[in-house]
Protein backbone atom coordinates (compact mmCIF):
# COMPACT_ATOMS: atom_id res chain seq x y z
CA UNK A 1 0.00 0.00 0.00
CA UNK A 2 1.38 3.40 -0.99
CA UNK A 3 1.08 6.23 1.55
CA UNK A 4 1.64 9.96 0.99
CA UNK A 5 2.47 12.13 4.00
CA UNK A 6 2.94 15.91 3.97
CA UNK A 7 6.26 16.52 5.64
CA UNK A 8 8.50 19.37 6.74
CA UNK A 9 11.61 17.52 5.55
CA UNK A 10 12.83 14.92 3.09
CA UNK A 11 13.40 12.11 5.57
CA UNK A 12 11.28 9.44 7.19
CA UNK A 13 12.32 11.05 10.47
CA UNK A 14 10.94 14.45 9.37
CA UNK A 15 7.89 15.76 11.23
CA UNK A 16 4.48 15.65 9.58
CA UNK A 17 3.56 19.07 8.16
CA UNK A 18 0.66 20.99 9.69
CA UNK A 19 -0.43 21.93 6.20
CA UNK A 20 -1.48 19.78 3.27
CA UNK A 21 -1.58 22.02 0.20
CA UNK A 22 1.33 24.19 1.24
CA UNK A 23 3.58 21.55 2.77
CA UNK A 24 7.20 21.68 1.59
CA UNK A 25 7.37 17.97 0.75
CA UNK A 26 5.38 14.79 0.53
CA UNK A 27 6.95 11.53 1.61
CA UNK A 28 5.54 8.71 -0.50
CA UNK A 29 6.29 5.34 1.03
CA UNK A 30 5.26 1.80 0.19
CA UNK A 31 4.31 -0.22 3.26
CA UNK A 32 5.72 -3.36 1.58
CA UNK A 33 9.14 -1.80 0.99
CA UNK A 34 11.71 0.17 2.95
CA UNK A 35 12.51 2.79 0.34
CA UNK A 36 10.46 5.90 -0.28
CA UNK A 37 10.26 8.84 -2.64
CA UNK A 38 10.03 12.56 -1.94
CA UNK A 39 7.76 14.91 -3.84
CA UNK A 40 8.89 18.52 -3.84
CA UNK A 41 5.54 20.26 -3.44
CA UNK A 42 5.40 22.80 -6.25
CA UNK A 43 1.98 23.91 -4.96
CA UNK A 44 3.53 25.40 -1.80
CA UNK A 45 4.07 28.71 -3.60
CA UNK A 46 0.87 28.66 -5.68
CA UNK A 47 -1.19 31.84 -5.80
CA UNK A 48 -4.35 29.87 -5.29
CA UNK A 49 -5.61 26.33 -5.56
CA UNK A 50 -2.60 24.90 -3.72
CA UNK A 51 -4.67 22.02 -2.34
CA UNK A 52 -5.81 21.03 -5.82
CA UNK A 53 -2.31 21.10 -7.27
CA UNK A 54 -0.83 19.21 -4.33
CA UNK A 55 -3.56 16.57 -4.48
CA UNK A 56 -2.99 16.24 -8.22
CA UNK A 57 0.69 15.42 -7.69
CA UNK A 58 -0.25 12.84 -5.08
CA UNK A 59 -2.75 11.27 -7.45
CA UNK A 60 -0.02 11.17 -10.11
CA UNK A 61 2.40 9.52 -7.68
CA UNK A 62 0.13 6.50 -7.45
CA UNK A 63 -0.43 6.85 -3.69
CA UNK A 64 -3.59 5.19 -2.39
CA UNK A 65 -3.68 6.76 1.08
CA UNK A 66 -2.94 10.25 2.39
CA UNK A 67 -2.09 10.72 6.07
CA UNK A 68 -2.52 14.36 7.08
CA UNK A 69 -3.62 16.62 9.94
CA UNK A 70 -5.71 18.88 7.77
CA UNK A 71 -7.25 18.83 4.32
CA UNK A 72 -9.32 21.46 2.52
CA UNK A 73 -12.49 20.79 0.58
CA UNK A 74 -10.98 21.19 -2.89
CA UNK A 75 -8.05 18.91 -2.13
CA UNK A 76 -10.41 16.36 -0.61
CA UNK A 77 -12.52 16.46 -3.79
CA UNK A 78 -9.47 15.77 -5.94
CA UNK A 79 -8.32 12.92 -3.70
CA UNK A 80 -11.81 11.46 -3.68
CA UNK A 81 -12.01 11.57 -7.47
CA UNK A 82 -8.65 9.84 -7.62
CA UNK A 83 -9.90 7.15 -5.24
CA UNK A 84 -7.44 8.11 -2.50
CA UNK A 85 -8.41 7.66 1.14
CA UNK A 86 -7.60 10.36 3.72
CA UNK A 87 -6.47 9.33 7.22
CA UNK A 88 -5.80 11.59 10.17
CA UNK A 89 -2.15 12.00 11.12
CA UNK A 90 -0.95 11.65 14.68
CA UNK A 91 1.83 13.74 16.21
CA UNK A 92 5.31 12.64 15.19
CA UNK A 93 7.35 11.82 12.12
CA UNK A 94 6.50 10.40 8.72
CA UNK A 95 7.84 7.03 9.89
CA UNK A 96 5.48 7.14 12.89
CA UNK A 97 2.53 7.46 10.51
CA UNK A 98 3.65 4.44 8.49
CA UNK A 99 3.99 2.37 11.66
CA UNK A 100 0.61 3.52 12.93
CA UNK A 101 -0.93 2.66 9.56
CA UNK A 102 0.55 -0.85 9.65
CA UNK A 103 -0.95 -1.34 13.13
CA UNK A 104 -4.29 -0.14 11.80
CA UNK A 105 -4.53 2.61 14.40
CA UNK A 106 -5.11 5.58 12.08
CA UNK A 107 -8.62 7.02 11.87
CA UNK A 108 -10.28 8.41 8.81
CA UNK A 109 -10.04 12.24 8.53
CA UNK A 110 -13.62 13.42 8.86
CA UNK A 111 -13.10 17.15 9.34
CA UNK A 112 -12.60 18.67 5.94
CA UNK A 113 -12.22 22.44 6.28
CA UNK A 114 -13.61 24.91 3.77
CA UNK A 115 -10.10 26.01 2.80
CA UNK A 116 -8.09 29.12 3.53
CA UNK A 117 -8.98 30.99 0.38
CA UNK A 118 -8.14 34.46 1.56
CA UNK A 119 -5.70 35.28 -1.19
CA UNK A 120 -7.88 37.81 -2.97
CA UNK A 121 -8.86 40.02 -0.11
CA UNK B 1 -14.77 63.63 -10.74
CA UNK B 2 -14.37 60.23 -9.12
CA UNK B 3 -13.57 60.11 -5.41
CA UNK B 4 -12.55 56.72 -4.00
CA UNK B 5 -12.95 56.24 -0.26
CA UNK B 6 -10.65 53.60 1.19
CA UNK B 7 -9.01 52.78 4.50
CA UNK B 8 -7.05 49.58 4.66
CA UNK B 9 -8.60 48.55 7.95
CA UNK B 10 -12.27 47.61 7.99
CA UNK B 11 -14.65 49.38 10.33
CA UNK B 12 -12.93 52.76 10.20
CA UNK B 13 -15.90 54.49 8.59
CA UNK B 14 -15.56 54.20 4.80
CA UNK B 15 -19.26 53.77 4.28
CA UNK B 16 -20.11 56.45 6.84
CA UNK B 17 -17.90 58.97 5.03
CA UNK B 18 -18.96 57.82 1.53
CA UNK B 19 -22.72 58.01 1.98
CA UNK B 20 -22.59 61.34 3.76
CA UNK B 21 -20.19 62.82 1.25
CA UNK B 22 -22.32 61.64 -1.67
CA UNK B 23 -25.44 62.99 0.01
CA UNK B 24 -24.14 66.59 0.13
CA UNK B 25 -23.18 66.64 -3.57
CA UNK B 26 -25.75 67.77 -6.07
CA UNK B 27 -26.51 65.10 -8.61
CA UNK B 28 -23.82 62.64 -7.46
CA UNK B 29 -23.45 58.90 -7.89
CA UNK B 30 -22.71 56.60 -4.97
CA UNK B 31 -21.06 53.27 -5.82
CA UNK B 32 -20.75 50.52 -3.24
CA UNK B 33 -17.76 48.40 -4.29
CA UNK B 34 -17.54 46.53 -0.99
CA UNK B 35 -19.18 43.60 -2.76
CA UNK B 36 -18.52 41.08 -0.01
CA UNK B 37 -20.51 43.15 2.43
CA UNK B 38 -22.19 46.12 0.79
CA UNK B 39 -24.10 48.23 3.29
CA UNK B 40 -24.31 51.73 1.84
CA UNK B 41 -27.92 51.05 0.89
CA UNK B 42 -28.80 50.78 4.59
CA UNK B 43 -28.24 54.54 4.81
CA UNK B 44 -29.34 55.66 1.37
CA UNK B 45 -32.45 53.44 1.20
CA UNK B 46 -32.72 53.77 -2.57
CA UNK B 47 -35.55 52.71 -4.79
CA UNK B 48 -34.03 49.85 -6.81
CA UNK B 49 -34.75 50.30 -10.50
CA UNK B 50 -32.62 47.58 -12.02
CA UNK B 51 -30.98 44.37 -10.85
CA UNK B 52 -28.56 42.60 -13.12
CA UNK B 53 -26.65 39.36 -12.73
CA UNK B 54 -22.90 39.64 -13.23
CA UNK B 55 -21.48 36.77 -15.21
CA UNK B 56 -17.97 35.57 -15.79
CA UNK B 57 -16.92 32.91 -18.26
CA UNK B 58 -15.67 29.51 -17.21
CA UNK B 59 -14.53 26.59 -19.33
CA UNK B 60 -16.83 23.74 -20.29
CA UNK B 61 -14.94 20.63 -21.27
CA UNK B 62 -16.22 18.14 -23.81
CA UNK B 63 -14.73 14.95 -22.37
CA UNK B 64 -15.27 13.05 -25.62
CA UNK B 65 -12.82 15.38 -27.37
CA UNK B 66 -10.27 15.52 -24.51
CA UNK B 67 -7.04 13.72 -25.36
CA UNK B 68 -5.74 13.87 -21.80
CA UNK B 69 -2.67 15.92 -22.68
CA UNK B 70 -3.10 18.10 -19.57
CA UNK B 71 -1.95 21.26 -21.32
CA UNK B 72 -4.87 23.11 -19.71
CA UNK B 73 -3.99 21.84 -16.23
CA UNK B 74 -0.39 23.00 -16.61
CA UNK B 75 -1.46 26.32 -18.07
CA UNK B 76 -3.88 27.32 -15.30
CA UNK B 77 -1.92 29.30 -12.75
CA UNK B 78 -4.88 29.37 -10.39
CA UNK B 79 -5.05 25.57 -10.32
CA UNK B 80 -8.71 25.56 -11.26
CA UNK B 81 -8.21 22.40 -13.33
CA UNK B 82 -7.18 18.89 -12.35
CA UNK B 83 -6.95 15.65 -14.28
CA UNK B 84 -8.02 12.51 -12.47
CA UNK B 85 -8.63 8.96 -13.59
CA UNK B 86 -8.43 9.99 -17.21
CA UNK B 87 -10.87 12.88 -16.87
CA UNK B 88 -10.47 16.64 -16.58
CA UNK B 89 -12.09 18.27 -13.57
CA UNK B 90 -12.89 21.95 -13.11
CA UNK B 91 -13.10 23.94 -9.86
CA UNK B 92 -15.21 26.83 -11.17
CA UNK B 93 -14.86 29.12 -8.15
CA UNK B 94 -11.07 29.21 -8.63
CA UNK B 95 -11.29 30.13 -12.32
CA UNK B 96 -10.24 33.71 -13.12
CA UNK B 97 -11.91 33.62 -16.55
CA UNK B 98 -8.72 34.24 -18.52
CA UNK B 99 -9.86 31.89 -21.27
CA UNK B 100 -6.34 30.48 -21.65
CA UNK B 101 -7.36 26.84 -21.32
CA UNK B 102 -9.78 27.08 -24.23
CA UNK B 103 -7.13 28.75 -26.40
CA UNK B 104 -4.43 26.25 -25.55
CA UNK B 105 -6.46 23.05 -25.92
CA UNK B 106 -5.06 21.24 -28.98
CA UNK B 107 -8.24 19.24 -29.60
CA UNK B 108 -10.62 22.18 -29.06
CA UNK B 109 -12.40 20.29 -26.29
CA UNK B 110 -12.90 23.46 -24.21
CA UNK B 111 -15.39 26.25 -24.80
CA UNK B 112 -16.36 29.10 -22.56
CA UNK B 113 -19.76 29.37 -20.89
CA UNK B 114 -21.21 32.06 -18.60
CA UNK B 115 -21.53 31.65 -14.84
CA UNK B 116 -23.27 34.11 -12.47
CA UNK B 117 -21.19 35.27 -9.50
CA UNK B 118 -23.33 38.07 -8.11
CA UNK B 119 -25.57 41.04 -8.89
CA UNK B 120 -25.46 44.76 -9.47
CA UNK B 121 -28.36 46.84 -8.22
CA UNK B 122 -29.04 50.26 -9.61
CA UNK B 123 -31.41 52.84 -8.22
CA UNK B 124 -31.98 56.32 -6.89
CA UNK B 125 -32.17 57.94 -3.50
CA UNK B 126 -33.59 61.42 -4.01
CA UNK B 127 -31.26 63.17 -6.46
CA UNK B 128 -28.53 60.66 -5.81
CA UNK B 129 -27.95 57.78 -8.24
CA UNK B 130 -26.76 54.63 -6.53
CA UNK B 131 -25.02 51.46 -7.64
CA UNK B 132 -24.21 48.50 -5.45
CA UNK B 133 -22.63 45.13 -6.14
CA UNK B 134 -23.11 41.92 -4.19
CA UNK B 135 -20.88 38.90 -4.59
CA UNK B 136 -22.47 35.49 -4.03
CA UNK B 137 -21.09 33.83 -0.93
CA UNK B 138 -18.39 31.26 -1.54
CA UNK B 139 -16.98 33.07 -4.55
CA UNK B 140 -13.24 33.68 -4.63
CA UNK B 141 -13.15 37.19 -6.04
CA UNK B 142 -15.38 40.22 -6.43
CA UNK B 143 -13.11 41.87 -8.98
CA UNK B 144 -15.37 41.19 -12.02
CA UNK B 145 -18.32 42.84 -10.24
CA UNK B 146 -16.25 45.86 -9.22
CA UNK B 147 -14.92 46.22 -12.76
CA UNK B 148 -18.47 46.34 -14.08
CA UNK B 149 -19.58 48.80 -11.38
CA UNK B 150 -16.76 51.19 -12.33
CA UNK B 151 -17.70 50.91 -16.01
CA UNK B 152 -21.26 51.90 -15.16
CA UNK B 153 -20.29 55.23 -13.59
CA UNK B 154 -21.74 57.97 -15.82
CA UNK B 155 -19.12 60.48 -16.92
CA UNK B 156 -19.34 64.13 -15.95
CA UNK B 157 -20.88 63.48 -12.56
CA UNK B 158 -19.34 63.45 -9.12
CA UNK B 159 -18.92 59.83 -8.12
CA UNK B 160 -18.18 58.59 -4.61
CA UNK B 161 -16.73 55.07 -4.62
CA UNK B 162 -17.08 53.17 -1.36
CA UNK B 163 -14.14 50.74 -1.57
CA UNK B 164 -13.73 47.32 0.02
CA UNK B 165 -11.41 47.05 3.04
CA UNK B 166 -7.80 45.99 2.61
CA UNK B 167 -5.33 47.04 -0.03
CA UNK B 168 -5.31 44.22 -2.57
CA UNK B 169 -6.93 43.43 -5.97
CA UNK B 170 -10.48 44.51 -5.13
CA UNK B 171 -9.29 47.88 -3.83
CA UNK B 172 -6.96 48.43 -6.79
CA UNK B 173 -9.84 47.73 -9.15
CA UNK B 174 -12.03 50.21 -7.24
CA UNK B 175 -9.56 53.12 -7.29
CA UNK B 176 -8.02 52.79 -10.70
CA UNK B 177 -10.07 55.45 -12.46
CA UNK B 178 -10.37 57.68 -9.39
CA UNK B 179 -9.29 61.32 -9.57
CA UNK B 180 -8.90 61.49 -5.81
CA UNK B 181 -8.44 58.97 -3.00
CA UNK B 182 -9.83 59.72 0.42
CA UNK B 183 -8.17 57.68 3.17
CA UNK B 184 -10.36 57.15 6.22
CA UNK B 185 -8.27 56.42 9.29
CA UNK B 186 -8.97 55.74 12.92
CA UNK B 187 -6.39 56.78 15.52
CA UNK B 188 -5.33 53.33 16.71
CA UNK B 189 -2.16 51.35 16.12
CA UNK B 190 -4.08 48.86 14.00
CA UNK B 191 -5.63 51.74 12.09
CA UNK B 192 -2.21 53.26 11.50
CA UNK B 193 -0.61 50.07 10.15
CA UNK B 194 -3.45 49.54 7.69
CA UNK B 195 -3.43 53.19 6.72
CA UNK B 196 0.25 52.85 5.81
CA UNK B 197 -0.61 50.06 3.37
CA UNK B 198 -3.50 51.99 1.86
CA UNK B 199 -1.33 55.11 1.54
CA UNK B 200 1.40 53.07 -0.15
CA UNK B 201 -1.15 51.71 -2.63
CA UNK B 202 -2.55 55.14 -3.44
CA UNK B 203 0.97 56.53 -3.92
CA UNK B 204 1.94 53.74 -6.28
CA UNK B 205 -1.13 54.66 -8.34
CA UNK B 206 0.04 58.30 -8.18
CA UNK B 207 -3.36 59.52 -7.03
CA UNK B 208 -3.87 62.78 -5.20
CA UNK B 209 -5.13 61.95 -1.74
CA UNK B 210 -6.15 63.21 1.67
CA UNK B 211 -6.92 61.77 5.08
CA UNK B 212 -10.10 61.87 7.14
CA UNK B 213 -9.54 60.95 10.77
CA UNK B 214 -12.66 59.31 12.10
CA UNK B 215 -13.45 58.67 15.76
CA UNK B 216 -11.00 61.43 16.62
CA UNK B 217 -10.04 61.33 20.26
CA UNK B 218 -7.63 63.86 21.67
CA UNK B 219 -4.70 61.62 20.82
CA UNK B 220 -4.16 61.31 17.08
CA UNK B 221 -0.40 61.69 17.09
CA UNK B 222 0.14 58.35 15.34
CA UNK B 223 -1.86 59.38 12.31
CA UNK B 224 -0.63 62.98 12.37
CA UNK B 225 2.96 61.82 12.18
CA UNK B 226 2.30 59.50 9.24
CA UNK B 227 0.40 62.25 7.42
CA UNK B 228 3.36 64.54 7.87
CA UNK B 229 5.94 61.95 6.81
CA UNK B 230 3.97 61.00 3.73
CA UNK B 231 2.97 64.55 3.04
CA UNK B 232 -0.74 63.75 2.90
CA UNK B 233 -3.10 66.51 4.04
CA UNK B 234 -5.58 65.80 6.82
CA UNK B 235 -8.80 67.15 5.38
CA UNK B 236 -11.19 66.45 8.21
CA UNK B 237 -11.31 65.24 11.80
CA UNK B 238 -14.61 63.68 12.80
CA UNK B 239 -14.98 63.69 16.58
CA UNK B 240 -15.62 60.61 18.66
CA UNK B 241 -19.25 61.48 19.24
CA UNK B 242 -21.94 59.30 20.83
CA UNK B 243 -24.72 61.21 19.12
CA UNK B 244 -23.12 60.50 15.77
CA UNK B 245 -22.81 56.81 16.61
CA UNK B 246 -26.49 56.77 17.52
CA UNK B 247 -27.52 58.40 14.26
CA UNK B 248 -25.45 55.94 12.26
CA UNK B 249 -26.71 52.93 14.22
CA UNK B 250 -30.25 54.00 13.30
CA UNK B 251 -29.24 53.93 9.64
CA UNK B 252 -29.62 57.67 9.25
CA UNK B 253 -27.38 60.13 7.43
CA UNK B 254 -25.36 62.46 9.64
CA UNK B 255 -25.62 65.25 7.08
CA UNK B 256 -29.32 65.63 7.81
CA UNK B 257 -28.12 67.71 10.75
CA UNK B 258 -26.97 71.26 10.09
CA UNK B 259 -23.59 70.74 11.74
CA UNK B 260 -22.58 67.67 9.76
CA UNK B 261 -24.13 68.93 6.55
CA UNK B 262 -21.74 71.89 6.75
CA UNK B 263 -18.79 69.66 7.73
CA UNK B 264 -19.23 67.35 4.75
CA UNK B 265 -19.84 70.20 2.30
CA UNK B 266 -16.58 71.67 3.51
CA UNK B 267 -14.86 68.30 3.07
CA UNK B 268 -16.06 68.20 -0.53
CA UNK B 269 -14.67 71.66 -1.10
CA UNK B 270 -11.29 70.69 0.32
CA UNK B 271 -11.21 67.53 -1.83
CA UNK B 272 -11.77 69.61 -4.95
CA UNK B 273 -9.03 72.02 -3.93
CA UNK B 274 -6.56 69.22 -3.14
CA UNK B 275 -7.39 67.37 -6.36
CA UNK B 276 -6.33 70.45 -8.25
CA UNK B 277 -9.37 72.06 -9.73
CA UNK B 278 -10.83 69.00 -11.42
CA UNK B 279 -14.59 69.14 -11.60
Amino acid sequence: MKLAIPSDGKLLSSPVSRSFGRTSYFIVADTEATDFTVIDNAAAAAQGGAGIKAAQSIADSGAEIVVTFHCGQNAADVLKDAGIKILKATAGTAADQIEAFKKGSLQELTEIHAGYHGGHK
Amino acid sequence: MQIAVLSGKGGTGKTFVSVNLAAVCENAVYIDCDVEEPNGFLFLKPKIEKTKTVEVTIPEIDESRCSGCRDCVRFCRFNALAFLKGKPRLFPELCHSCGGCSLICPTKAIREIPRGIGVIEQGASGKLSVLSGTLNSGEATGVPIIRRLIQKIPSGRTAVIDCPPGSSCTVMESIQDADFCLLVAEPTLFGLENLKLAAQLVKSFKKPCGIVINKDTADTELIDRLAEQENIPILLRIPFDRGLARTTARGELAVNSKTYGAIFRDLMKRIRETAGGKS
